[in-house]
This record gives structure tokens, sequence and C-alpha cells, in this order.
């Protein structure tokens, strides 16, 4: 079991992670004291929530390009939802944004699972049209903190045994989604659509079907991060998470999580955004210009998808008997 | 000559004690321009062990997916345990408790050895969940009754073929199937490998199964199967007890037709050496191949199903590197590291899976034939399209080929008049040396006649032809010299004089010692 | 009826012409003259030779690029870094400014750039065999990320006078420079496509790459000068948007890449490869400047237009799946 760990590129990972983290705090330790180590998780977890619903959607060998235009949407429709109507309960926001997110996922899945289009493209389209809705639906104005009320803005900042609230839905969409990957037939269903997808339907799995809801799925996820996103920075625009896209789908590639579907781990998704929030603090500590970040990340997807190329790369069928062979 | 063939056809086998678990009666099945079944019929006992036998192209394979429900039958029925049933998904056949351990094993790489055998069926716990500890200990004990000594915790990825197939077959028991189909499933298997199964085919006839066993291998099948069913051309030829018959009579069968009627075979002048191969050797798929070709000469490449002569031709033709040896053309050594090379030197390869290497189905059949000789139809690198079309029609039309238009795309084409594209492809680029690898496999009786004529042609104009052949008839009819690998080796040459069926057979399957 | 005859097989069943009226490049042509009615209906400006002018720089850079990305996606791959490569060659362009670089050294060092980013995505996808869209998605990063090294949050300006001509200058009367240069582009890349050896290569390669290999096809160079090409049209880009626009910041041409990519495939290129015209693109890209223009002119902001753009994107691949679904159930 742990040797089997100690093998796998999560470990690889989270080596690196840590190795990172040593060696700023050799040079800074309040790098390393809990509060900062808190806020870093803090900052890194709307990004973990999306890698998680991401990483669904790459499992089943498509890839969506709109959440952060989905984000953007839910986020603006309970944002305004509130600004209009105050009195309407934080809860039931929540449930609207997870809501208007899986419709809006649902309707990417639709068009692979029914219509057979290619997902980049289906995305590519929805990610525009999802940003333009954006700017309809709010007619080009912000929702300032103001307007928002205190409740929810609250909400994600509320601590509970020394973590915000924001961080706590984090851990448990982590639980959740390692329950739904490693416990539940349809998430075993991901691995197989898009690992064979062929051998997949000789089990009985319908392919399309699958990956809609993996769409879904993501989309939900996607509407969380929205209002979690625009209560915890108490502003809501048509920008928001502006190429944000491209982050989470590098948090993945980071994590393992192969793009040709079939590979990766809820594991993997997680220390993958954990690297970018972790380079991502640690750049003004350690007094290199934030600038560094978007080109280090860069860097780091190229490293880790030829790294992970590596370790794919098929053997292959081998005729001569190996006997013969050593003879 | 089919006399000696008519005592052994099924009613007139002697009556078993039990009633058939599965049968077929009257399946047909088409596919545009082949009719791959024919009114086959098949009876399925349980705790017996039933060998299909036949040709490639025979219907055997169709006859797997039937059975598996990835194919509908046009008509005919299927009986299991006395009820008729129709499968009309996978699905349905898995849980009717009809399982196929195919030839190259379905399964998912990236998955654990235990979730590979439970995958759709897994153990749940509480709240529905799915119970690993369970389901690795139900995993480990399956994988002990088909006695593979397999982590099932491990990755699938890691394992052999070998360990696939005993994942597959764990599996197999793991949904209590009734009836198992192994498809060539000592194909790419070891020595040891090959009795460990055997042993487990024993184990699972004991538990009642009824066993669909395809094989090549006559001594295999005459030592573990009960029964046996003999296809040819889509039909049902023989079926009977295994202890009633012998070699010859199934090669017989699955032979069948006389050889020399059906194939144009035209006696070409055989002229100089053109083409040398020697000590040609493949760090993993073939070792110490030698052998040469001479003008106007047709030379078969016989063995089975993975003895390695696809390798060796893709390396002939600078798709992967040898590790070792020379090739000569025309006496002068001759270093190929790319089928630019290759072409360029004048052989040309036609592959054995049309459609990913061989057909562009995208492309018109005017620029499937042109492609790798546009250097002649281009000036300065501009395309010139009138002399495209010239090209085109004149190898299209030596090769008979049927098509509404040059400018159509080559998909729309029949599988065999995709072949006679490809073939006429090759062709215009004016080769010394082409390589045929299964010519004829899965196309239609019309096309193949059209191909075999075609290749006496070349042959008589020549050109110097390898062709890789599984198909007996075709080797026996078309080779003026046939050389036999096994295991990635060459185990046998023969001439065309005297040379049968049976020869063949037991060379290419090790069954006696007939080395050259 | 040809089946039974089998000898003689006609070079063409329809002659070119019906072939070509029955294109999807037709059906593009359609959508030209109707966004052009409709904008000329709706707005009295619309007819004004200068303010189409205007409108042609809208989609011009986009559109050289697209025409390098179309063979490329033709080709099977894509390259998402193409903004990104536009950043750098235009900060790199910046800096060697600041050196005192004149307007020679300037357009070099772009267009130098851009073939050298071509060639690093050319290298990772055909030399480590990795998978173009993750690769791409790296460079993008990491050349955006080095132009914000440079840069930060500051901008390049006071690039030469005699610079401002490739954004801003006009050939003839109402004919920009750019309109000019992109037509060239467009011609070149047509004929490339469409006429030559290169182009048949490509084509093949995104029907079938191992085919193409087994047809002697040496289908790693021809991508890698894919990559090569269409970095160096980003360089183009660079120059001319660099000029037009007077000044560098590093997030210059941001999001770029999507745009460009929705323009091959409205086009009618095929995202998986195999099919598509550079006159299709060419029409693609003309479609999304009128109605980027016409949406102005009726004061819509480009951002509603934006959902118009992936309406159509999804709508026109869409359609006529719908359309054969419906016929074959008929059929049936």
């Amino acid at each position: 079991m742990i040797s089997r760990f100690l093998k796998s590129r999560e470990a690889l990972l989270a080596g690196a992670i840590v190795l990172l983290t040593v060696l700023i705090a050799i040079r800074f330790p309040a790098f390393v004291s809990a509060a900062n180590l808190v806020r870093v998780f803090n900052d890194t977890s709307i990004l973990i929530i999306l890698a998680l619903g991401q990483m669904m959607v790459i499992l089943t060998r498509c890839i969506d390009l709109s959440m952060a235009a989905n984000l953007a949407l839910s986020g603006m429709v309970v944002a305004m939802l509130n600004a209009a109507i105050p009195g309407i309960p934080v809860p039931a926001l929540i449930a609207l944004a997870i809501a208007v997110g899986a419709i809006l996922g649902a309707f990417n899945g639709i068009f692979v699972w029914k219509l057979d289009i290619p997902p980049i493209v289906v995305t590519l389209g929805t990610l525009t049209i999802f940003r333009g809705l954006v700017f309809v639906l709010s007619g080009g104005a912000w929702v300032n903190a103001h307007q928002m009320s205190d409740a929810f803005k609250a909400f994600p900042r509320a601590v509970f045994f020394g973590l915000p609230v924001l961080s706590w839905v984090a851990i448990f969409i982590v639980v959740l989604m390692t329950v739904l990957i490693g416990r539940t037939a349809l998430g075993r269903a991901f691995y197989a659509v898009g690992g064979n997808p062929t051998a997949a339907v000789y089990t009985g799995i319908d392919v399309g079907r699958t990956r809609f809801v993996a769409f879904t799925l993501a989309g939900a996820l996607a509407g969380l991060s929205g209002y979690l996103w625009i209560s915890r920075y108490a502003v809501a625009y048509v920008d928001i998470a502006g190429g944000f896209e491209l982050d989470i789908i590098a948090a993945c590639v980071i994590g393992g999580i192969s793009i040709a579907g079939g590979i990766g781990s809820v594991g993997g998704a997680v220390l993958g955004a954990l690297f970018f929030g972790v380079i991502k603090n640690a750049l003004p500590v350690v007094n290199i210009s934030p600038f560094w970040q978007l080109a280090i990340s860069g860097a780091a997807i190229i490293v880790a998808v030829a790294f992970n190329a590596r370790a794919e790369r098929r053997r292959g069928r081998i005729i001569l008997r190996q006997s013969e062979a050593a003879s | 000559m089919l006399n000696s063939a008519s005592p052994a056809i099924a009613q007139h086998a002697s009556p078993s004690a039990t009633q058939p678990l599965l049968t077929l009666d009257g399946v047909s099945k088409s596919f545009p321009g082949v009719r791959a079944l024919s009114e086959v019929a098949l009876d399925l006992y349980p705790g017996t062990v039933t060998a299909l036998v036949g040709e490639n192209g025979a219907g055997k394979s169709t006859l797997v997916k039937i059975l598996t429900g990835i194919y509908q039958p046009d008509e005919g029925t299927i009986t299991l345990a006395g009820e008729p049933v129709s499968f009309s998904t996978a699905y349905d056949a898995a849980r009717a408790g009809i399982t196929a351990i195919h030839q190259e094993t379905v399964l998912f790489d990236e998955l654990s050895v235990a979730e590979n055998i439970y995958l759709g069926h897994a153990p749940r716990g509480p709240f529905g969940l799915i119970d690993w500890k369970r389901m690795n200990k139900d995993a480990a004990a399956l994988l002990r009754r088909v006695g593979a000594d397999i982590d099932p915790e491990a990755r699938l990825r890691g394992l052999g073929i070998a360990s696939k197939h005993l994942v597959a077959i764990a599996r197999a028991l793991s949904v209590e199937a009734r009836i198992v189909i192994m498809d060539e499933p000592t194909a790419a298997l070891s020595h040891k490998e090959i009795n460990e199964l055997y042993e487990l085919v024993e184990r699972l006839k004991a538990e009642g199964k009824a066993i669909l066993f395809i094989s090549h291998k006559f001594d295999e099948i005459f030592r573990i199967a009960d029964r046996y069913t003999v296809f040819r051309d889509g039909e049902c030829v023989g079926a009977g007890l295994i202890a009633d018959t012998s070699h010859d009579e199934l090669v017989h069968l699955m032979v069948g037709r006389s050889v020399d009627k059906i194939f144009p075979k035209t006696e070409a002048e055989i002229g100089e050496k053109v083409f040398t191969v020697s000590g040609y050797s493949h760090p993993t798929e073939f070792a110490d191949i030698g052998f040469e070709l001479r003008r106007g000469e047709i030379l078969g490449f016989y063995g089975l199903v993975g003895a390695g002569r696809s390798e060796l031709m893709q390396a002939l033709f600078g798709i992967t590197r040898p590790s070792r040896g020379a090739v000569r053309i025309d006496g002068e050594v001759a270093v190929i590291r790319s089928p630019a090379e290759a072409i360029r030197r004048g052989i040309v390869y036609v592959p054995e899976e049309r459609g990913s290497q061989g057909a562009i189905a995208g492309l018109p059949i005017f620029q499937n034939v042109t492609l790798p000789s546009l250097g002649k139809t281009t000036r300065a690198g501009f395309l010139k399209l009138a002399e495209e079309f010239r090209l085109a029609r004149e190898y299209t039309s030596r090769l008979e080929l049927r098509a509404a238009a040059l400018d159509r795309d080559i998909a729309t084409l029949s599988g065999g008049n995709q072949q006679k594209v490809v073939i006429a492809k090759w062709l215009a680029t004016k080769p010394k040396v082409i390589i045929l690898d299964e010519p004829t496999k899965g196309i239609d009786i019309g096309s193949k006649a059209a191909v075999h004529e075609f290749m006496s042609e070349l042959a008589s104009e020549g050109l110097s032809i390898i062709m890789v052949s599984s198909e007996i008839p075709e080797v026996l009819g078309m080779a003026d010299r046939v050389i036999v690998m096994r295991e990635g080796r060459i185990v046998g040459e023969f001439a065309r004089e005297g040379l049968d069926a049976e020869t063949l057979v037991r060379a290419a399957a090790g069954i006696d010692k007939v080395q050259s | 009826m040809s089946d039974t005859t089998a000898r003689a097989i006609p070079d063409r069943l329809e002659s070119r012409w019906t072939t070509w009226l029955k294109s999807w490049e037709m059906l593009l042509v359609g959508v030209v003259v109707f966004v052009f009615a409709v904008n000329a209906y709706a707005s009295p400006y619309f007819l004004n030779a200068w303010n189409l002018s205007d409108a042609t720089f809208n989609f011009t850079e986009k559109a050289m690029i697209a025409m390098a990305m179309a063979l490329l996606i033709i080709a099977g791959e894509i390259d998402l870094s193409v903004a990104a490569i536009i950043a750098l060659a235009s900060t790199l362009m910046g800096l060697a400014l600041q050196y005192g670089a004149g307007t020679p050294e300037l357009v070099m060092i772009g267009l130098g750039v851009g073939l050298l980013c071509g060639a690093f995505n050319g290298l990772l996808v055909t030399g480590l065999g990795l998978p173009s869209i993750v690769v791409t998605i790296g460079t993008m990063s990491l050349f955006r990320g080095i132009a914000y090294i440079i840069l930060g949050d500051k901008a390049f300006t006071g690039y030469p006078v005699d610079f401002a001509f490739f954004g801003q200058g006009y050939v003839w009367w109402v004919i920009s420079f750019e309109l000019v240069l992109f037509l060239f582009i467009a011609l070149i890349f047509g004929v490339l496509l469409h006429a030559t050896y290169f182009g048949r290569m490509v084509y093949a390669i995104g029907n079938n790459a191992t085919g193409a290999l087994f047809s002697g096809i040496r289908v790693a160079r021809v991508k890698f000068i894919l990559f090569l090409l269409t970095g160096l049209m980003s360089g183009v880009a660079a120059v001319c948007l660099t000029s037009r626009l007077g000044s560098t910041r590093p997030s210059i041409a941001f999001a770029w890449e999507l745009e460009v990519v929705t323009m091959v495939v409205l086009g009618g290129v095929s995202i998986l490869g195999g099919s598509g015209s550079i006159p299709g693109v060419v029409l693609a890209a003309l479609i999304m400047g009128l109605v980027t223009f016409g949406f102005g002119l009726a004061n819509v902001p480009g951002i509603v237009m934006s959902i118009f753009i992936g309406m159509l994107l999804i709508g026109v691949i869409a359609a006529p799946i719908v359309w054969r679904r419906l016929r074959g159930e008929s059929a049936n």
C-alpha cells in the first residue's frame, strides 16, 4: 500500500510541493506559520473545487472550457438576486447557484451526448455564450460589496475550528469527490469511459450518458464556485475569473490527469491546484514579482505533461519468447 | 473430394446425454457486400468444450459478436436453456451468462485487477458504496480459483498478456457465466502458460460451463475439445465429436474446395535475385530472418496470427527499426529508415489494417491513389489535377475498380474496392517489390478473385511479390514458394510443388518438427 | 448504374460548379450577404467606405493567424498559444525599442519571436509526441508569463512614426495596409493548401496520420512546419497589432486564441481534422468582422456579439448533424 503510494505521481507531486515549501521556509520561516498555510489553502479552495469538476470531465476523455464562464454566470445570478431581494436566505442562494451551474453544465453535456459534437467545440461556444449572458443579465454593471447582504458576504469568511468556511467547503467537496470517484459505480464509470470507450460499451456502460453526467456535475461545482468567488471577493462583474478556465485545466494536467482520459485521481487534482496556490502565495514572500507566476505555471504544465506522457507510453507486443531472447 | 467429410455433418453425430445449453439455428448475418454467416447452426453443451474451427474470414468472429450481443442476427434463432433469447446489447448477453474472452482482451489498463473483474457489478457496502475490501477479497478468491498468482490490487497495465487472459477469465467467473467463449486464447501465450490455460479449461468444464473454444491449433483442439464445429465461407460445414474425427478430416473440412480451380495462378518467369534479407533481427518481435526474392516471384509468408510476419514486413518498410541484419536490393545494401525511403527504393507495403493504415478515409479515391506518387504529378510542388486523374484512372481500371466517380470519398467504397484502391496506389509508384499483408482479408469473393488475378499479372510483368497470408488456400494457390514463421522465426521453407495444407498447418503450429 | 458497367469510372459525378454551389462556403457567402443586408438596412452609417474600412480592423489580425491555424487544425493539431506569442513578440519588440531598435529591426524581432515560439511548440509536439492541446495551454502561460515578467504592469510606448504604417497605414484610398497584407496571406495559404503537394499532405495527415505515414509522408516534419507557420503568422499579427495600438501591454490580444479557433471552425474546418478550406475561413472572418461592426453601429456591446458568435459556432456544427439524423430516421 505505502510503497505503491510512494511510487505514484501523487507522491512525486506532494514531494515537490513540500520541497518547495521547505526551501521557502528556510529563508522565510513566516511562510510556514499556521496562519499563512491556512491562508494559502483558503486562497486555493475555489481552484481545488473547480479542478475536481474538470477532472471528472477529463477522465471521460472530454474537456470543459466553459467552467470559468459558468462560474461568472451562476455567480452573477445569485449576486443580483441577493442585491434585489436581500431577504432570500443564503443556503437557498447557494442551492440556486449550484442548480444554475448544473443546468449550464447539462447544456454542454447534452450536445456532447446527443449530437456527438466534440467537447472542445461545444464548450468553446458556451464559453462565449455564458460570458455574454453575464453581460446581458447585468447590463455590464457591477454588483458591489455594499449591494450585497452581510450574510451573503459573511458565509465563506466565517471561521470554524481555525479554518474559514470556504476552506471547509473545499474539504467537504474533496471528501465527497473521493467517495464519488472511489466508491460509486458512476465514479468508476468515468475511468472506464475515458480509458477504453469500446470496452466500456461491452461492460454495459452508456458512454454518452456518463459524459453528460460528468459535465452536469462539473457545472454544479462551477455554480457553487460562482457563489463562493463572488461572496469572498464581494464583487461581481462580467470579467470575473476571466481566463481561469485554463488555470483549471492546468491544475489538472499538473496533477497528473491525462488529457487522453481514464487516468487521474482526486489527490492529483488537489495537489495540482495546491501547487498553483503555493507558487502564487510564495512569490511575494520570496520577493519575486507576482508577474512570474504565469510563466512558472506554464513551465510546470509543460514539464508535467512531458512527464505524464513518458509514464503512459505503451509497451509493444512481444512475440519472441523471453527465454529464447535470453539465450 | 468432399465425400470423406460428409459423415461428420452435425445431424449425424451421436446424441449427447444432456440437452444443449445454447442452440443457434439458421442464423444469418450480412454486411454490405458480404454474407458473413449463412444459416449456421451451433450447439453448446454444459461441461463440454466445443471447438470452433475455420479459416480467417469463415465467420467465426461474426458468430462471437452475435453471441455477445454486439451484432444482431438478420435471421435465425438463439435458444438458451430452452428459452428463445435475443440480445440487443452487450450487457444483455453478459446478464444472460454469456461471456467472451477476446484475443486482444478488452479490459481497462488503468484500473486495478479486482476492478477489471468486478466493473459494473462490484460488491456494495453501506449506502450502496463500492466495498473495496470485499471486492479485493472476492477477486483474490476468484484468481485463486483460476490458478492465477496475481495481486488483485495491482494495476492491469503492468501485467503480461497471459495474466490479462486470466483476469478476463476471472471476470467471466464473477458474472456467473454459463457460457464461456475463448477466442484464440493461446495465440500469444508461452508453452508453460498454455498448459496452465488447459488446466483452467478443464476446471471450467468440471464446473459445468459450456465452452466455445476458437483455435487454429489442431494439437490443442484434439487435446482439450470434446466436440467440434467447422465453418467455411460463412457456412457450417461439419460438426461432431472430436473422438470420431482426425486431423486430416478437420483440415479437409476447413479448406474444402479444390485449390487450383479458384486461383488464377499463371506461371511467371522467375528471374534474378531482386531482394535479399539476411540475419534480420528485432529486439522483441523477430530474429534471424533470412530469405531472398526473385524477379517475377510470389513468395508466401504463412503462420499463425502473432507469428511476427507483419512486424517483419513493417521493419522492411522502414516503420520500425531492426536491431541487426541487412537488406540488399539488386545486390546493393540498402538501409531503410522510413517508408518514404522504402518507396524511393522501390519497396512498397500494402498493410493488413486497411482502415487505419491503408486507405485514407476522407480523401477522394484519386487522391488516395496519387498520394505516394505526388512527386510525379506535381510541378515545383504544385498539383496537376488532370495528371492525377489520369494516373488514378489508369491504375484503378487495371484493377477493375467499381466506383461511382473518382472524386468520391474512398470510405464510400466496399472493403474489396477500397483494397483495390490501396493496391492501385502502390502500383502507381512503379515498385520493384510489393509486400501484400493479408491482401484479401475481409473482402468479398469477387474482389478476392480480382486481387488474385492481378497478382499473377504483376508477377508475369516482372514484379516481385511478398504475400503475407493466413489463408491456406490463398498461400497454396498463389505462392511460388512459402516461408512459414512461428514465434518470430522462420521455421520452414517450402517449394510450391507437392506442398499441401497439412504440412503448412503442422509447421505453423509446431506439431511435428518440420524444420527446414 | 455505374456499378454494373464497372469499366469506365468518371472523374467527377457533377461539375465542379455544382459541388461548389452545394458547399459550406456557399452557405457562408449567403450568411455574409445576409449580414451585410441587415446591417445596411439597420444603420445609415454602414454603407460608408471609411466605416467599412474601419470594420476590417476587427478581424484582419486574427484572420491572419486563422489562415495558419486552419492548416494546423486540418492536420489534426491545435495551437492555443497564438495570442500569447503576440504578447511575447510585442513585448520583445518593445524591449528592443528601449535599446534603440528601428522599424526594420522591430519587424525582424516580431517575426523572429513568432518563428521561435512556433518552433518550440512544434518540437514539443512532434519531437516528444505530446498532445498539442495541453502543450500549447502550457506554452500559452509560458509565453505570456515571460511578457509579464519583462513588463509587469507597465507598458512600452513611443514606437517610431514609420512603424505605425503596418497597423495604421493605407495603401490606396480606404484600403489599409493590413487588409492588403491579409488578402495576400490568404492567397498564399489558399494556394498552399489547395494547390500544392504540401496542402495534400496536410489533408492526408488530418484524415489518417498512420495511413499518411504508411504512404511515405514525413508526418512529423509537416506538422513541425505547420507550427512554424502558425508562430510566424502570430508574429506578423504582433507587428500589425503593436503598430496599430502604438503600445505594448502584456495583456495585449488577450483570449484571442479562442476567437481564432472559432473563426477557423466557423469557416468549416473540422476540429477533428481532415477537412476545411481557406475560402471558408476567410468568409468566416468576414462574417465575424461584419457582425462585430454591425452590432457596434447599433450600439450593442461587443460581448453581446460574442453570444451570437458562440451560438453560431455550435449551431453551424449541430445543424448538419441534426439534419442528417432527421433524414436518416425518416429513411428507416
